[in-house]
């Protein structure tokens, strides 16, 4: 059997796996938008060169382990002592070749610096995102007043254009992170950092907290759905749309257990609820999510959260057992209706 | 009363262990013996002793810890343990492998080792030597009692605020932190200084400064380097207590506080730290390759010089642990750049090993092939540190599981291969008998494949989005199987790490029995016998080359060293001082006698931390004052330290 | 054992001036502590250029007593230099004289950084700003203690004969720390106090 039989299969493998694995929701060997790519591409070269110089010492290395072997120290007599010299131009060729490496890599790293630090162009749109212990607060602002709206953890942007993020903390340090768009930013209290996405085509790209912040940081996900200008304008005005009123008896019930258990907290837009410590919940029924990124959005998943939330996130704020039984089913019923 | 002697021209003589002045330099240094003997000791050899013994049991119990962590993450969603267990143990598992195992276990090769690599009959400050020992054992013990109460530190161990201040964390536990790494710092500082003056001061006439061992070169830079970056880190916890004690606002938000205060002075500690534990095993390395090699290291000077290159650009890339916190870009691009030339004294050593085994005649005992081993890992955790070099990219890096894989690749591969390897090199030394050869070479392979099975698929692991610090992760981002990889490796790797245990325990008593130069090695600590006389040298040997027992084969010049006759120096516990750069004769050094004193002001250290930690002010005061009468004991001056005339 | 002859240098025996691994040992202290004043220093700038309202926020310090505190400094670290050359020439009582004096004047230093510290408008806990400014002069003030105590010590082991011409490393060894914490005084004096007022 050849060599070839066997490296052959084995770069396929390689490469197959190498493809299945950039396909992972969050990964970032193959990004999505200009405040990524650059920074891919750059990964990738460098990633290369260093693949190449592990290659290229290991080779150095088995070939001086096996150009000379002796027999072991502890036969016989002394073995031979070699010469005081010879050698430094291995020392002079590898940093040589080394350093003009370097320098290239350095020029190409400010080069993309560069490029990513800022948008192309002025972005027409800012999310001004706050993170807090376990989940994200997004504040969609607009020249218009009657536009602004604010909502939780599923960040819409729309396709084809640079979208600037304000990121502030009421807390600990957070990182925001959305690796299939863009490199993170960290989120500290005290300072306002600045970071942009944009994404080339529609998808839901998601995030998660990268800095620890206490014990539910592994909980702490987002997601960023690129839509269509004409979708993302869509699902603006559904958030800005005031809901019907309660129709049936249920939902009606249903929304006074809210305001009841869950208003001090929460806030619905064109309801009483005005809480602000916990996400706002207007329109809950069209997130993917719940709890950050933890659960698909489904009546179960919805029901369980709401009765024991410190089974899925132990240290969450929301508290266990506040609302149960009929008044559980009424409270679910209502938020169905939130669309 | 006899008068102190003021000069002398010292006697030459020409002696071995067996003659009778040997005898005399026996009784002048041999200790109390016995509980009293182990209490008071200052003999440096088992001062290194107890280091490296106490690193290594820490450096299992943080393995445990690892274990516990890997058999959590090994699946998704698994429920073995509580997210504030996770973080503690994460926690822990760093603090206990970077303070209380990497760094004291170069204290304790360098420690035994360093008199006897420079020709002398001890440190610089033996008392001093002892002292910083008990303060390490103290502060460890300090930081673990934390475990049994529930209450171990629980954010990483670089532990940013606020989530380490008292809002966020109200329990005992960073406090524990912070007091802890400040006692340690007691120790490291004391360490260093230790290295420093008796590099300067106590090397053989004759060892200039371009003849030390490699070994040398890298503890005394990671001691300067020390020296100048733990006050960073002392302070910032020091602040950081202030704050959650007293209410000061250092890290306060609310009152003008920064953040990222914290961060930088952290930094500015952790990353010449990260030196301070790799330059003495790139050390132990350069010094072991050639005996295995049966060559002189190729390149001496610059690799000499690199490693004090490395460590002062060390002082200068620290911002790169924060290139995701919104900085200037002009100020990261400068860090960025900086962290990127720092590889260039890494490759200057890395192809002067390359150049040595290629020039060499490679002699494959198991020391020789952790040593080999070493330098593709080196390579492998340099190459991803110079890709975290690049902003953009750190990035996406920073914060994920490529970080965990580098860092381990450094630390395990720069660090614990070169000490293992060590261990096999100077285990005869230390002990009289060889360690098994056979068991050596199945416990290399077996710890070298388990750890690049366990840790390499962190790179991609970190490739594809895994963040740093979480107890679980969900279904669906295809991190499971590398997670079960890496797990499996990883015990291969701890099973790998439990037969050199085994190997080292069962050697002790039924290893071969070793001469005084087993693998025929170039350096001084070779002359003498195995395990060395408690007075080292017989004679304090006179040295004329780099490799005082290979200059015949050398054939470089007329002049030989000898370590069969010179200065005698046996009124008493004396050694030569000499110059600091061409180590000409300067001052007989008159060394102290065994002391409970170090002991006795380690003890009180202590008391005085636990007194800040439990608020118990008189029990601070009184240690206070018995911290105060014991140094003014400790250093008041002694006839027989010709400290005084009369 | 074959006694092969005496050699022809003549050297010293123990801890002799600068000889003295003391000496050295107090060399690097030093500089571990001036490294700590400048990560101290570099947080009281740090915080001072991202102060959002004015800085210093409760207005320019007052040098009515910071002058005098560093007179006090740089007249003991005179009198510590006048008394260490008295013992170089073998006179104890000018070494005590001077040791006394140095000793004295870090007192009443440590007597006016107490007023000044219970005059200030604000208190430990009060902002950023305070927090620095007693832990910085905190760390000097016990920096200065030490000192005064080791001077105390000092006059005692003189006063017991300890020291002559040739022997009195450790009187030069406080030396050196005395005048290190002058010098730190200086540091802080200039950051607390001047480079305010320097716009």
């Amino acid at each position: 059997m050849s060599a070839r039989c066997t490296l052959v299969p084995s770069v396929a493998l390689l490469a197959r796996s190498a493809t299945t694995y950039a396909d992972t929701p969050m990964s970032y060997l193959h990004t999505y938008g200009p405040a990524g790519d650059p920074i891919t591409r750059l990964g990738w070269g460098l990633g290369t060169i260093s693949i190449a110089v592990i290659s290229v010492i290991a080779v150095l290395l088995l070939g001086g382990l096996f150009r000379h072997r002796t027999e072991r120290a502890s036969d016989d007599a002394q073995l031979a002592v070699g010469r005081e010299g010879g050698g430094m131009a291995w020392i002079y060729v590898g940093v040589g070749v080394s350093t003009v490496v370097l320098i290239i890599c350095m020029g190409w790293t400010l080069v993309t610096t560069a490029i990513v630090l800022h948008p192309p162009s002025t972005p027409a749109l800012t999310v001004q995102v706050v993170a807090t212990q376990w989940w994200w607060r997004l504040r969609y602002t607009s020249a218009n007043p009657s536009r602004t709206f604010t909502t939780a953890n599923e960040i819409h942007i729309p396709v084809g254009q640079p979208v600037r993020f304000e990121l502030a903390s009421v807390d600990v340090i957070h990182s925001f992170w959305v690796p299939q768009l863009s490199g993170k930013m960290d989120v500290i209290p005290g300072q306002t950092n600045v970071t942009w996405l944009e994404a080339d085509k529609p998808g839901v790209y998601r995030g998660q907290c990268a800095v620890f912040c206490g014990a539910e940081h592994a909980r702490m996900a987002l997601e960023v759905i690129a839509d269509t200008p004409v979708d993302f304008r869509a699902w603006q005005d559904d958030q800005l749309r005031e809901d019907p009123p309660p129709g049936s008896v249920t939902v009606r019930a249903g929304q006074r257990v809210f305001q009841a258990h869950c208003a001090a907290c929460h806030a619905i837009r064109g309801s009483d609820a005005a809480g602000i410590v916990g996400p706002d919940l207007s329109h809950l029924m069209s997130r993917r999510t719940l709890a950050a990124g933890s659960l698909p959005n489904t009546p179960g998943n919805l029901a369980g959260w709401i009765a024991d939330p410190q089974s899925l996130k132990p240290g969450a704020q929301m508290p266990d057992h506040l609302v149960s039984g009929p008044d559980l089913t009424a409270v679910v019923e209502y938020l169905n209706t939130l669309q | 009363m006899t008068e102190v002697e003021t000069f002398r021209a010292p006697l030459v003589a020409r002696a071995t262990d067996r003659s009778r002045s040997s005898q005399i330099l026996e009784q002048n240094w041999k200790g109390p013996g016995g509980i009293a003997g182990w209490l008071s000791t200052v003999d440096h050899k088992e001062i290194g002793k107890r280091y490296l013994v106490t690193a290594f049991l820490f450096l299992l119990i943080g393995g445990i810890e690892a274990a516990v962590m890997r058999a959590q993450l090994t699946q998704p969603n698994e429920h073995l343990l509580t997210a504030e267990q996770y973080s503690q143990l994460f926690t822990m598992h760093g603090v206990t492998m970077i303070f209380l195992y990497a760094l004291p276990v170069l204290s304790g090769f360098s420690n035994y080792l360093w008199p006897l690599l420079l020709g002398s009959r001890d440190m610089a400050f033996p008392r001093l030597n002892a002292f910083s020992y008990w303060v390490f054992l103290f502060a460890g013990i300090f930081l673990y009692v934390s475990f049994p109460l529930g209450a171990a530190p629980d954010d990483g161990w670089f532990n940013y605020v606020p989530y380490a201040s008292r809002a966020y964390n109200p329990g005992i536990n960073i406090d524990v932190y912070a007091l802890g790494m400040v006692l340690l710092g007691i120790s490291t500082t004391v360490g260093s200084i230790n290295f420093i003056v008796t590099l300067l001061r106590l090397r053989a006439p004759g060892m200039s400064i371009n003849r030390v061992p490699i070994l040398i070169w890298g503890t005394l830079t990671a001691s300067v380097g020390n020296l100048l970056a733990v006050p960073a880190v002392s302070l910032a916890f020091f602040m950081l207590w202030m704050d959650r004690q007293f209410g000061t606002h250092f890290f306060d938000v609310s009152a003008g506080g920064q953040p990222l205060l914290w961060e930088h002075l952290f930094w500015m500690f952790g990353h010449p730290w990260v030196y301070a534990i790799v330059l003495p095993a790139m050390g132990i390395v350069s010094d072991g390759l050639p005996t295995f090699c049966r060559r002189p290291l190729v390149g001496y000077t610059p690799v000499a010089l690199s490693t004090v290159t490395a460590m002062v650009l060390g002082f200068g890339v620290w911002v790169h642990h924060m290139f995701a916190t919104g900085l200037p870009a002009i100020a990261m691009s400068y860090f960025s750049a900086t962290s990127m030339i720092i590889v260039i004294p890494s490759a200057v050593a890395v192809f002067s090993w390359i150049a040595t085994i290629w020039t060499g005649r490679p002699v494959f005992t198991s020391a020789f092939l952790f040593f080999a081993g070493f330098v593709i890992l080196f390579v492998i955790g340099g190459v991803s540190g110079f890709m975290t070099a690049a902003v953009p990219v750190d990035l996406q890096l920073t914060h994920t599981y490529f970080i965990v894989a580098h860092l381990h690749y450094t630390i395990i591969g720069i660090n614990v291969f070169p000490v293992v390897g060590g261990i096999f090199y100077w285990f005869p030394k230390f002990t009289g008998r060889l360690m098994n050869e056979t068991l050596g070479k199945w416990t290399f392979w077996v710890m070298f494949i388990g750890f690049n099975v366990g840790f390499f698929p962190m790179h991609i692991l970190g490739l594809v989005g895994m963040p740093r610090r979480i107890y679980t992760y969900p279904e669906g981002l295809g991190w499971g199987p590398l997670n079960l990889i890496v797990t499996l490796g990883s015990y291969l790797f701890a099973i790998g790490v439990l037969m050199f245990v085994v190997n080292v325990l069962v050697s002790l008593k039924r290893g071969k029995v070793a001469g005084d130069n087993p693998w025929d090695g170039p350096s001084l600590e070779w002359s003498t016998s195995s395990p060395p006389p408690v007075y080292n040298f017989a004679v304090i040997p006179t040295v004329a080359s780099r490799y005082p027992l290979w200059e015949a084969r050398l054939h470089q010049g007329d002049d030989r060293s000898s370590t069969r006759q010179g200065f005698l120096l046996d009124k008493g516990r004396e050694t030569m001082g000499t110059t600091s750069l061409d180590a000409e004769p300067d001052v007989i050094l008159k060394m102290p006698s065994d002391a409970y004193s170090p002991l006795l002001l380690a003890l009180a250290l202590a008391a005085l931390f636990v007194g800040a930690l439990l608020h118990s002010w008189w029990l601070l005061g009184a240690a206070l004052v018995v911290i105060t009468l014991a140094s003014i004991a400790w250093l008041w001056p002694q006839r027989s330290l010709s400290q005084i005339e009369t | 054992m074959v006694e092969v002859g005496i050699s022809r240098t003549t050297l010293p025996v123990g801890s002799l001036a600068h000889h003295a691994s003391g000496w050295w040992g107090m060399l690097t202290v030093i500089a571990t502590e001036a490294t700590l004043f400048a990560y101290l220093l570099f947080s009281y700038f740090y915080i001072a250029s991202h102060a959002q309202d004015a800085w210093p926020p409760h207005g320019l310090p007052k040098l009515s007593l910071a002058i005098p505190c560093t007179i006090l400094l740089v007249a003991g670290s005179v009198t510590m230099w006048w008394g260490e050359r008295g013992i170089n020439r073998d006179r104890p009582v000018r070494l005590m004289l001077g040791i006394a004096a140095s000793a004295v004047l870090g007192f009443v230093f440590i007597a006016l950084e107490g007023v000044e510290w219970a005059k200030e408008p604000f208190h430990l806990t009060s902002d950023v700003y305070s927090s620095l400014f007693f832990t910085i002069t905190g760390f000097h003030l016990a920096h200065v203690i030490v000192g005064v105590v080791l001077l105390t010590v000092l006059f005692l082991w003189t006063a017991l004969g300890y020291f002559d011409a040739k022997r009195h490393s450790a009187v030069s060894i406080g030396v050196l720390y005395w005048h290190f914490i002058t010098i730190v005084w200086l540091a802080v004096f200039f950051t607390f106090y001047i480079a305010p007022r320097l716009g």
